[in-house]
């Protein structure tokens, strides 16, 4: 009995320490920051949002695209909390800062990058990931190949800045080095009863992939300046449809 | 170090210039000539007229009784200066030194120049294919110094390329003429039968300066290399190096720091007043026992920001070792390249204690255009795309703080795209609206917020903008532009919403 509490506190140990070579900070390791993302963060291991790793974020269509703006930009509020610029890389950019302040971000910290050519866009974004004083990099990449994600992860392993790619209808998905693969989708807003207007943005946010987590789709809304869980709807996805997508 | 010299003597300058700029004077006998106590005087002619036995000197009136339709163009004062200052600029392709030699050739120090063109020979047959292609006649000469050159382009008879040691021979066969000298001194000199230099170049020079003054010992000397002679070259080469000489030796890493920081200090602000900014810079430290020991720092591109450079050095300071202390530091940028004002703005960025950020910028900047980087502060209008500008630095901070009270999209097109919509009553949002072809039920709907153009500005028609969602749940920005009884209404969307 007593050997195996030891056996079972031995793998506990060495499961935190591979996630730590991994790149995933457990939860005591230096300040942790509070996305306020609910049970959503239950999905990743140690519960916590990996930062300093790579994630990827897929939008079919243009409504879906505005809608992983908004909770990128409520992700980077927390992010920069800490007085450091975020960096927005893009070739054909289509954000309007003023719409950003209302995710608790200034939009004046935040530093576009236009490109003309795709060509300098993922030299853009490693470089930036590399650079240690950025709180993250937001690249609105159509596509990328799992080597040239590779390059990215081993930049963030060094820097453990924050990467947030962002597919805007690729042509193809194939598997790449992140931590996650998100897709973010607008849901019709809830109103007090009778109340006229459009309400707080919701959206429905599924976690096609984790690594060393569980996949699953919630539903958040952003209100008074944070994230809120919506929890009707909340439900793990039938592991039939993790295998196909992931 | 071994010098080398070239000549290149323009034997018809300006009427050369004139029939490149004329082609229909090409081989045709005409002169330049100037008014003179009364009278026109020829003051160049071309090579077509001078076979003629037309000369520089001769009076208009005497060349038109030898050649009646003899073409004559006014000289205009100053051309040969202009022109040979131009020429000059066009032979800094040969080498960065070269001067103008009034009126009518061009001295180059070409040093260790020429072996880039494969030798002296090759080098000096571009130089003439090049120019006479132009339509210049022209004579050129390398020789060790500037008067052999000079005498060689002018009065040579044979080989152009004189090699080191060989002048001497080369200059006694030559006419007093090749020396410079002023024309009463020729006379005397041929009055007295000198008719060529080998006849007076072994006399004592006190005996020559008695009997024709300092100038024909300074002009023999210079010829032969005994006397350097300077020229002033056309575009000044100022190294990029700054010295700091120490009172008492440095033998600190404190004080190691300070004299770096001063020297940075000064070689920036000299490229800074240049438009110019460092690659390579390399600093040399004399030590008081004799050694002399140098660091060098690379940038990714041009930089003249001192605390990065401090920086980069700072990382090097360790492996200097002062022994007995420095008594002279040298810094030098031996590779600087252009660097537009622009940048610096990016590096003074107050708020900004990490330079990285600016570093990555910088890069970027260097990369794809300084274009690329944007940041945005608010601005006070209410029209959306207005409603904020470009900031012109990284620490510019906003006038006025980001608008909160109205819903603003997260995504705005850049020009908004015209919608089909059905709205039952004036002034009250679409019931449905066809984008690109698909149909969008709308299921709530908030606005109207009313936009007014600003008649200074422009003066277009208001927006009603409102703020709409779809069954699907996507949300929207449209507006109506004009006023729904105007007749001519049309609706747009403006933006997407998270």
């Amino acid at each position: 009995m007593k050997q195996a509490v030891e056996k079972s506190e031995l793998i506990a140990k060495l499961q935190k320490e591979i996630l730590s070579l991994q790149g995933f900070r457990t939860a005591s390791d230096d300040k942790r920051l509070q996305f306020g993302l609910g049970p959503l963060e239950n999905a990743f291991p140690n519960h916590v949002f990996p930062t300093g790793a790579v994630h990827e974020f897929i939008s079919p269509g243009t409504a879906e695209a505005a809608a992983t703006t908004g909770f990128l930009a409520g992700m980077l509020g927390t992010l920069m909390q800490d007085k450091k610029s975020c960096v927005w890389i893009s070739t054909h950019r289509t954000i309007f800062p003023p719409g950003l302040k209302v995710f608790g971000i200034e939009p004046d910290r935040i530093i576009f990058i236009d490109l003309n050519k795709e060509k300098d866009l993922l030299w853009t974004v490693e470089e930036a990931l590399k650079c240690e004083a950025l709180a993250a990099v937001v690249a609105e990449v159509k596509e990328i190949s799992l080597t040239e994600s590779r390059r990215l992860q081993l930049a963030v392993e060094r820097s453990r800045v924050t990467g947030f790619l962002h597919r805007c209808n690729p042509n193809k998905i194939e598997n790449i080095a992140c931590v996650s693969r998100w897709q973010i989708r607008p849901i019709s807003s809830e109103l007090e009863p009778g109340m006229p207007g459009v309400g707080h943005p919701r959206w429905d946010v599924q976690l096609l992939k984790v690594r060393n987590g569980t996949a699953g789709s919630w539903q958040l809304q952003w209100a008074d300046g944070r994230f809120e869980h919506i929890p009707v709807l909340s439900k793990i996805l039938p592991s039939a449809y993790i295998k196909k997508t992931g | 170090m071994e010098r080398r010299f070239a000549y290149i003597w323009f034997c018809h300058l300006t009427t050369d210039q004139l029939a490149i700029r004329k082609p229909e004077l090409k081989g045709i006998p005409f002169v330049l000539a100037a008014p003179e106590r009364g009278r026109m005087v020829i003051r160049a002619v071309s090579p077509a007229a001078n076979a003629a036995g037309i000369v520089v000197g001769m009076v208009l009136a005497d060349a038109r009784a030898l050649m009646p339709d003899l073409k004559m163009f006014d000289q205009q004062p100053g051309k040969e200066e202009r022109l040979l200052r131009a020429l000059a600029a066009w032979f800094l392709r040969y080498t960065p030194v070269a001067a103008i030699d009034l009126p009518d050739g061009l001295i180059l120090d070409i040093t260790g120049c020429a072996h880039l063109w494969g030798g002296e020979q090759n080098y000096l047959e571009d130089i003439l294919a090049r120019l006479s292609a132009a339509g210049y006649h022209l004579r050129a000469a390398i020789t060790d110094t500037v008067g052999m050159s000079w005498a060689v382009a002018r009065y040579g008879t044979g080989r152009v390329i004189i090699e080191r040691g060989a002048q001497r021979e080369i200059l006694k066969a030559m006419p007093p003429a090749g020396l410079r000298l002023a024309p009463e001194i020729l006379d005397r000199l041929s009055k007295l039968g000198f008719y060529r230099i080998g006849s007076f170049i072994d006399m004592p020079r006190a005996v020559l300066r008695r009997r024709f003054g300092v100038s024909i010992a300074e002009r023999l000397d210079q010829a032969l290399g005994l006397v350097t002679e300077t020229i002033t070259p056309v575009q000044p080469v100022v190294p990029f190096d700054e010295r700091l000489p120490c009172l008492e030796p440095i033998r600190t890493a404190n004080g190691i720091q300070i004299a770096i920081r001063n020297l940075l200090e000064q070689i920036c602000l000299r490229l800074l007043r240049e438009n110019k900014g460092l690659r390579k810079s390399v600093l040399t430290y004399y030590r008081v026992d004799g050694v002399v020991q140098k660091i060098e720092i690379g940038t990714n591109q041009a930089v003249r920001n001192m605390e990065h450079l401090f920086k980069l050095f700072e990382l090097k300071i360790s492996t200097i070792r002062p022994g007995l202390g420095i008594e002279l530091f040298v810094l030098e940028a031996p590779i600087v390249e252009a660097l537009s004002r622009q940048q610096e703005t990016l590096w003074t960025a107050a708020h900004q204690e990490d330079t990285a950020v600016a570093n990555l910028l910088d890069r970027v900047a260097g990369r794809v255009g300084a274009g690329a980087v944007h940041r945005y502060l608010p601005d006070e209008h209410h029209w959306p795309e207005r409603s904020l500008k470009q900031a012109a630095s990284l620490d510019q901070q906003p006038d006025i703080p980001w608008p909160e009270d109205q819903p603003r999209p997260v995504s705005l097109l850049p020009k908004p795209e015209p919608i089909q919509v059905t709205s039952p009553v004036p002034d009250y949002p679409p019931m449905l609206f066809i984008y690109k072809g698909k149909v969008h039920k709308i299921r709530r709907a908030d606005g109207p917020e009313r936009i007014e153009q600003e008649w200074w500005i422009d003066n277009g028609l208001q927006r009603d903008y409102y703020c709409v969602e779809d069954e699907s749940g996507a949300r929207y920005w449209v507006f109506r532009s004009g006023h729904y009884d105007s007749g001519a209404t049309q609706w747009y969307l403006h933006g997407f919403f998270a």
